[in-house]
């Protein structure tokens, strides 16, 4: 299954993406294998990671394909809940939307606080928005997946710290 | 030819489309229900998406969950597999209205062949014998009782939107016919949505005979020829086997030429099952078109030298039959057991369990069709068909001596399963001497 081609393929579909949607930064979790691709966004008062080098990291320990880059910022997806965090999860297969329009700002990010009937994102499904909502009260740690990023039934969206 | 699709489905058809799709150079996209998250053939997809909780009506059969996978893995088709959504032209539709392929009939041939009625009409019209009965849906059970009486009993009442052994009332006699006829009718409306009902005569001790069909876009329409299911436990198949042991040449042609004239008429397009009864004077009747392929396909294969899944892609991605009936040419015999976690002392009560050892049989002409492996857990979510062991030799008598020696090499522990059941049919001697029909397994175990 992780063949070099297709692998290729996959990268350079998601650096069309990418540039198509203006994205700055998409993970996919497959499985056991991970891509992360990081655009470079000429800011200068944050230092960022530099250019889209693809990372692949099977779980099963085989050496990744290309060399690697740390996060600077944003979202890790990989690692266990850690104190206690609640996870919000997708209900349903579909597109994932962090803003309710291109131009807003997001629902929630790191730090906000959330209540059981507060919108966190919207999940596209055949053309159609659904709202989710965050079924719980707390603040917002952890924001694990971005702006356009094709989520399956389960996926973890969010970590919150519970009230 | 396709190049990326998705498959509604899971198990054993999952892989076996998987598997066709790898050789032909297809991406395969499969979906999972969060029972099925550590499914050793998901490794073998280029993608695999969780669909939904365990419960079919939230994963496999969730038409929105199921579209939404194929838009965010941008695939061009579907592969609905057997089961699930594979007949529902309500989902067939929504894949057309969403620019996916459905690899399978188009709408309109699978909802006039769904509907049983409408699908006796169609062969009527193109002079395929069918079983003497009513003209279409009876209303009421004073209906009921006049037909019966001049059809002469035993009658079978069964679902028009329906199949596989739900909706149907076997009576014989008024008494049986007024309640069988109620219950037929409470039974569909609630198993199908749909409490419209049939009647037809009900032919004593028939065989099962099905023909095998694959039709392009262009109307070409092409027949792999028979197989026999009379094994078969409450309307359940047990055992296939490929040719029908007592069909003569002439019959055999009559037969298959019957099913192509159903499948042209209706303009079916992909693999499809005409399905007849025999009578014991060998004299055939239409019952039902299956629009799907079919759990048993590997009979076919076996005896054909063809791989109906790879004829799937192929018509679904635009190309057309190139090769003519003359080309495909049958050898041999050919035998399915299927094997489900089932324990035949218990009435073949569902076994679930954590398979611990788990060892298939190999060998010349063996061939195992399975998702299972050890470690595995079949769960109560699903049906019970964990394998299929299909068996190929020169003759009748070596298929059978083969495939009784491959039963006895499988090894599925610890659960139950219907491996004893498969061994005692093939040892029975009516089964041997082709002495058969569908009560036999009933009657006898």
């Amino acid at each position: 299954m992780a063949d070099k081609d297709t692998d290729l393929q996959r990268i350079k579909r998601l650096i069309k993406i990418m540039k198509e949607n203006e994205l700055v930064e998409i993970e996919i979790k497959r499985g056991d294998s991970q891509i992360c691709l990081k655009r470079f966004q000429p800011q200068p008062a944050v230092s960022q990671s530099v250019a889209a080098i693809p990372v692949i990291r099977p779980e099963s320990g085989v050496a990744p394909a290309g060399p690697r880059t740390e996060d600077a910022a944003g979202a890790s997806g990989a690692a266990a809940p850690v104190e206690n965090l609640a996870e919000i999860k997708s209900p349903i297969v579909g597109t994932f939307y962090a803003t309710p329009s291109p131009d807003s700002k997001p629902y929630v990010e790191v730090g906000s606080g959330v209540e059981p009937q507060t919108v966190v994102c919207i999940i596209e499904a055949m053309k159609v928005m659904n709202e989710i909502k965050a079924e719980m009260s707390g603040t917002v740690a952890e924001v694990l997946v971005s702006n356009g990023q094709a989520v399956e039934y389960g996926q973890v969206l969010f970590r919150v710290r519970p009230d | 030819m396709l190049s990326r699709i998705l498959i509604a489905n899971r198990g054993e058809i999952a892989l076996r489309i998987i598997r066709a799709c790898h050789e032909l150079g297809i991406e395969a996209v499969a979906v999972y229900s969060e029972a099925d998250k550590d499914a050793p053939y998901l490794q073998l997809a280029d993608e695999a998406i969780c669909i939904g909780p365990p419960d079919c009506a939230q994963s496999y059969l969730n038409i929105p969950r199921i579209i939404s996978a194929a838009e965010i893995a941008d695939v061009e088709a579907i592969h609905p597999g057997y089961g699930f959504l594979a007949e529902n032209a309500h989902f067939a539709q929504i894949c057309r209205d969403c620019g996916i392929t459905f690899i399978g009939p188009p709408v309109e041939a699978m909802q006039l062949l769904g509907d049983k009625i409408a699908a006796r009409k169609l062969a009527m019209k193109v002079s395929v014998p069918v079983v003497p009965g009513s003209d279409g849906a009876i209303e009421n059970d004073s209906d009921a009782l006049k037909l019966a009486n001049k059809m002469g009993y035993p009658v079978i009442i069964k679902a028009a939107a329906g199949g596989g052994g739900r909706g149907m009332r076997v009576v014989h006699n008024d008494i049986s016919l007024r309640s069988g006829f109620s219950t037929a009718r409470c039974e569909a409306e609630a198993a199908f949505g749909d409490g419209t009902v049939y009647m037809e005569k009900f032919i004593v001790e028939p065989r099962h005979v099905e023909v095998q069909v694959m039709a392009d876009n262009e109307g070409n329409a092409l027949h792999f020829y028979e197989r026999d299911c009379s094994i078969q436990r409450r309307h359940q198949k047990m055992i296939e086997e490929s040719p029908c042991p007592v069909l003569d040449r002439h019959t055999r042609e009559e037969l298959c030429e019957a099913a192509l004239r159903i499948i042209k008429e209706a303009g079916y397009v992909s693999a499809g099952t005409v399905e007849f009864l025999l009578g014991r004077d060998k004299e055939f009747y239409f019952i039902e078109v299956n629009t799907r392929i079919q759990v048993e396909h590997p009979v076919t294969e076996m005896v054909t030298g063809h791989d109906l899944i790879k004829w799937q892609l192929k018509i679904a991605g635009g190309q057309g039959i190139k090769i003519s009936q003359r080309d495909i040419k049958p050898a041999g015999v050919a035998i399915e057991c299927r094997i489900n976690a089932e324990d035949p002392q218990k009435n073949f009560a569902a076994c679930p369990g954590t398979i611990t050892r788990y060892i298939p049989p190999g060998g010349p002409g063996v061939r195992v069709d399975t998702h299972v492996c050890q470690g595995w857990t079949v769960s109560t979510n699903y049906d019970s068909m964990i394998a299929k062991l299909i068996v190929h030799q020169g003759t009748r008598t070596e298929a059978i001596t083969t495939m009784r020696r491959a039963l006895q090499e499988f090894v599925i522990e610890p659960i139950k399963t219907t491996i004893p059941a498969c061994l005692d049919i093939l040892s029975h001697n009516l089964f041997v001497k082709n002495k058969i029909d569908t009560g036999f397994v009933e009657r006898n175990f």
